[in-house]
C-alpha cells in the first residue's frame, strides 16, 4: 500500500475528498468554540452598557504595554504557524517541526506575559473575591469587570494550553515524517485552532485594555 | 493532491499589516474620540480578524461549504449579541403600564 493509502481512511474517496472534511469539520467545532466565546462577549456588552464608568475605571487598571506585545507574540505565532503549514505543503520536514517549534515558544512566552500580569493583579489585591481591594468609586462594578477580564483572558489561555499541547503532538508526528504534501490535514486543522485562539485575542485586547480610557 | 500555496510574500505582507494595525489601535485609543473610540478598536478589530481568517485560515481558497460555516458562525454571533442588546439597551424608551 502506498503512503497515500495508508492515510486516507476508508470513508473518502480521495485525500482531497477527506482533506475537505476534515477541514469543514473543524470550521463546524470553531463554530462552536465562537458560541462559546460570542456568551461572554455578550455578557461583557451588556454589562458594559449599563455600568460605562465602571467598566471604563477597570479597563485602566489593564497593562497596555504588556497586552500589546503580548498581541505581538501572538500574531508571530499565527505567523510561524501558517508558514509551518506552507513548508508542510511544500514538502520540506524540517522546516515544519522547526516552525511548530518556535510557535510554542511564542505561544508559552503569551503565558508567560499573562502569568506575570496576573501576578500584578495578585499583588495589588484586585482578585475578584473577599480580598478585592479597590477604593475608587463604583469598587463593586468594577469588581464586576476584573471578574470577565480573568473570566475571559482566563478562558483564552486554557485554550492556549490546549493549542501548544496540540503543537507538541503535531511536531512529533512532522519530525516522524507523517505529513506529506499530499497529506497534511492534521497540520492545517490544529493550524485552524491556534488561529481562531488568536482572532479571540484580537477582539480580547482592545476590549479588556483599549477602550473608554478617557471616561 | 496539489495544495494552494499562498506565497511567502503574503504571509510576510499580512504579518506586516496585522502588526501594523496593532500599532494603530493603541495609538487612536490614546486620543479622546468620545464615543467613535470603541467604533474605530471594533472596526481595527474586525478587519484584523478578516486578514487572519482570509489568509492565515486560508478561507481565501477553502471550499463553499467550509466558507459558510464560517459565515454561519458570525451570523448566529450578531443574532446572539443583536438580540441581546435590543432588550438591554431599549430599555425605557416605553412606558409600560402598571411600571412605577
Amino acid at each position: 500500500m502506498s503512503e497515500a493509502g495508508s492515510a486516507l481512511a476508508t470513508q473518502f474517496d480521495d485525500l482531497d475528498q477527506q482533506h475537505d472534511a476534515a477541514t469543514l469539520g473543524m470550521w463546524i467545532f470553531l463554530v462552536t468554540e465562537i458560541m462559546f466565546f460570542g456568551g461572554l462577549f455578550a455578557g461583557y456588552a451588556v454589562y458594559r452598557s449599563i455600568y460605562p464608568q465602571a467598566f471604563a475605571a477597570g479597563s485602566r487598571l489593564c497593562e497596555i504595554a504588556l497586552g500589546a506585545i503580548n498581541t505581538a507574540v501572538l500574531i508571530s505565532s499565527s505567523l510561524t504557524m501558517a508558514l509551518a503549514v506552507r513548508a508542510a505543503q511544500v514538502g520540506r520536514r524540517r522546516a515544519v517541526v522547526v516552525l511548530l517549534v518556535a510557535t510554542m515558544l511564542l505561544g508559552t512566552a503569551f503565558l508567560g506575559i499573562k502569568f506575570v500580569e496576573y501576578g500584578h493583579k495578585y499583588a495589588e489585591h484586585l482578585i475578584p473575591g473577599s480580598g478585592f481591594a479597590y477604593t475608587g468609586p463604583y469598587a463593586q462594578q468594577v469588581q464586576l469587570f476584573v471578574c470577565f477580564y480573568f473570566a475571559m483572558t482566563g478562558l483564552h489561555a486554557l485554550h492556549m494550553v490546549i493549542g501548544v499541547g496540540l503543537l507538541g503532538v503535531m511536531a512529533v508526528l512532522a519530525a516522524r515524517g507523517r505529513f506529506t504534501p499530499a497529506h497534511y490535514s492534521p497540520l492545517e486543522v490544529a493550524g485552524l485552532y491556534w488561529h481562531f485562539v488568536d482572532l479571540v485575542w484580537i477582539f480580547l485586547f482592545p476590549l479588556l485594555y483599549l477602550v473608554d480610557l478617557h471616561k | 493532491m496539489t495544495p494552494h500555496i499562498l506565497s511567502l510574500k503574503k504571509y510576510f505582507g499580512v504579518y506586516g499589516a496585522l502588526i501594523a494595525l496593532t500599532f494603530a489601535t493603541v495609538a487612536i485609543a490614546s486620543v479622546n474620540l468620545g464615543p467613535l473610540n470603541v467604533v474605530f478598536a471594533l472596526t481595527i478589530a474586525a478587519g484584523k480578524a478578516a486578514l487572519v481568517g482570509l489568509f492565515f485560515m486560508h478561507l481565501i481558497y477553502t471550499s463553499h461549504r467550509t466558507k459558510i460555516m464560517a459565515v454561519a458562525g458570525l451570523v448566529w454571533l450578531a443574532i446572539l449579541i443583536a438580540l441581546t442588546l435590543s432588550d438591554v439597551l431599549t430599555r425605557g424608551w416605553l412606558p409600560v403600564s402598571g411600571q412605577l
